[in-house]
């Protein structure tokens, strides 16, 4: 078996207001896999990201990225194997223009000149946004600033592409074309949703958190057909939706 | 997008100066304007050949003269100021139209309406022909200090956020019938500026944390993009040189 891309083993975390976020978490994602992160709000989802490049580091445990501990020595290292594109983009965009923005990251891995303008102008392609790159963020679309946020990390040649809600506030057809480059990509992802139709469209593995501790994982179709499983752990596919998508 | 307040001086043309270095630019327009505040005020002429080399320099950016007018008010409440000079200056007096005025307060105040709004016009020039990244891309080559580029920079990139924040913010409050008419009532408008403040405060949190995770390690990077032509160099260097040799000329020729 391959080195997993990401092994987290018995991570636990609590907060200074004693919340515990994380409760023992066992996880392994192996290279190439697609792996939906699902849970109800407060489940620990995106405390459990920042642990996977080391904006915070366990309390108890180990997380390991392609065989690399996270741990202060190996941050920079760690930073440009996993690529986590946040949940709103103005977050993400913060310089003044696209090609800036996207320039960031591998700048700041050692990157300049004509290497550095090739890996701005592969990203922006990537997402289809070549024609992005001189533009203001503040004046693209919501759905363009989102596909500009993945090209800000697809620039630092991520091994995992780690997607916080993706699919929030965007349009039907902004939510079909980040489908349709998720596709196009062969990246090895996680992806943090309530967005349970995209899910089960872009991903193939499940795992289900709620209170800090992992309570399902397995092949998507299975977790989301466990009718027990959805109600206990307040997940829920919405009025109209094609049950016979869950049959294998 | 609601807000593009920042970019309000910037207009959309091709020209000379449009295509320009933004870091040549601003060369030009700082000495440009030491040249105006060097130049003595009694020498009109040298005021007049100034305003010259604006107005030639403002039609070959085809900007409206309208345009720069209304930016130019800008410069009213420093003009107040100087209206009030002659009056209370002391001194040697002359009568105008039977009002005892100052001498001394009469040259102030013509020094300081020929020099600021000589030097609003070439800023308004930049600004209207430069993009405020393209600005801050010019200070950087200037090698103005990163810190203090990098904070402007985020200054450019959020101003508007906040501002659409603080706007529909406003919005939620008049949709729930909120119209404060007594000071009594204003305590909402106080609590609404205060969660501003925190949701700023926590944005710019993530902000941070989203460049951690782009391995950002305190030092921003360093600036690319074009050089400089030989030319342009020459042409800015040209509009300088000119305002400096008028400022001299001012002082040698009474």
């Amino acid at each position: 078996m391959s080195v997993p891309t990401v092994e987290m083993q018995g991570v636990g975390f609590h907060y200074p207001d004693g919340h515990r976020a994380l409760d023992g978490i066992d996880l392994h994602v192996h290279p190439g896999e697609r792996v939906a992160l699902l849970g109800p709000n407060g489940a620990g989802k995106t405390t459990l990201i920042l642990h996977l490049n080391g904006i915070l580091l366990p309390q108890t445990g180990t997380v390991e990225i392609a065989g690399l501990p996270v741990r202060k020595a190996n941050l920079t290292e760690v930073r440009r194997r996993v690529g986590i594109v946040f949940q709103d983009p103005d977050d993400q965009l913060f310089m003044p223009s696209v090609a800036a923005d996207v320039a960031f990251g591998p700048s700041n891995l050692g990157l300049s000149g004509a290497a550095l303008e090739a890996r701005v102008a592969a990203a922006l392609a990537a997402v289809g946004a070549d024609h992005l790159g001189p533009r203001t963020p503040h004046h693209l679309s919501f759905g363009e600033r989102r596909l500009v946020a993945i090209a800000t990390v697809l620039a630092m040649e991520p091994e995992i592409l780690v997607l916080d809600e993706p699919t929030a506030n965007l349009d039907p057809a902004g939510r079909r074309e980040l489908a349709e480059v998720l596709d196009d990509l062969d990246h090895t992802m996680l992806v943090v949703t309530h967005d349970l139709p995209f899910a089960l469209q872009s991903c193939s593995r499940a795992v289900v958190l709620n209170r800090g501790r992992i309570v399902a994982d397995g092949p998507i179709r299975r977790v989301l057909a466990d009718e027990e499983l959805m109600v206990a752990n307040r997940l829920e596919l919405p009025f109209g939706f094609d049950r016979r998508l869950l049959e294998q | 997008m609601a807000g593009t307040h920042i970019q309000a001086l910037y207009r959309q043309q091709t020209g000379p100066l449009h295509r320009l270095m933004p870091h040549v630019k601003l060369a030009t327009t700082l000495l440009f304007v030491l040249a105006v505040v060097a130049t003595p005020r009694h020498a009109f002429w040298a005021f007049a050949v100034h305003a010259v080399v604006l107005t030639a320099l403002t039609a070959a950016a085809r900007i409206r003269p309208g345009f720069v007018l209304r930016r130019m008010l800008i410069e009213i409440p420093f003009l107040l100021f100087a209206v009030f000079l002659p009056f209370v200056g002391t001194g040697e007096r002359v009568e105008v139209a039977g009002i005892s005025l100052s001498l001394a307060g009469l040259w102030a105040a013509w020094s300081i309406l020929a020099k600021a709004t000589l030097g609003v016009w070439a800023s308004i020039l930049l600004a209207a022909t430069t993009q405020v990244p393209h600005l801050l891309e010019g200070l950087d080559r200037l090698r103005f200090p990163r810190v203090i580029t990098a904070i402007m920079g985020f200054m450019v990139r959020y101003l508007d956020l906040v501002a659409d924040e603080w706007s529909r913010m406003g919005t939620a409050l008049r949709s729930r019938a909120y119209r404060p008419r007594s000071i009594r009532r204003a305590g909402a408008l106080a609590a609404a500026i205060g969660a501003l403040f925190v949701r700023s405060y926590e944005r710019g949190e993530r902000v941070h944390q989203a460049m951690l995770s782009r391995g950002f390690d305190g030092t921003m990077p360093s600036p690319t993009g074009a050089v400089a032509t030989g030319p342009q160099w020459s042409a800015a260097a040209a509009v300088a040189g000119l305002a400096a040799a008028v400022a001299a000329a001012g002082w040698l020729i009474p």
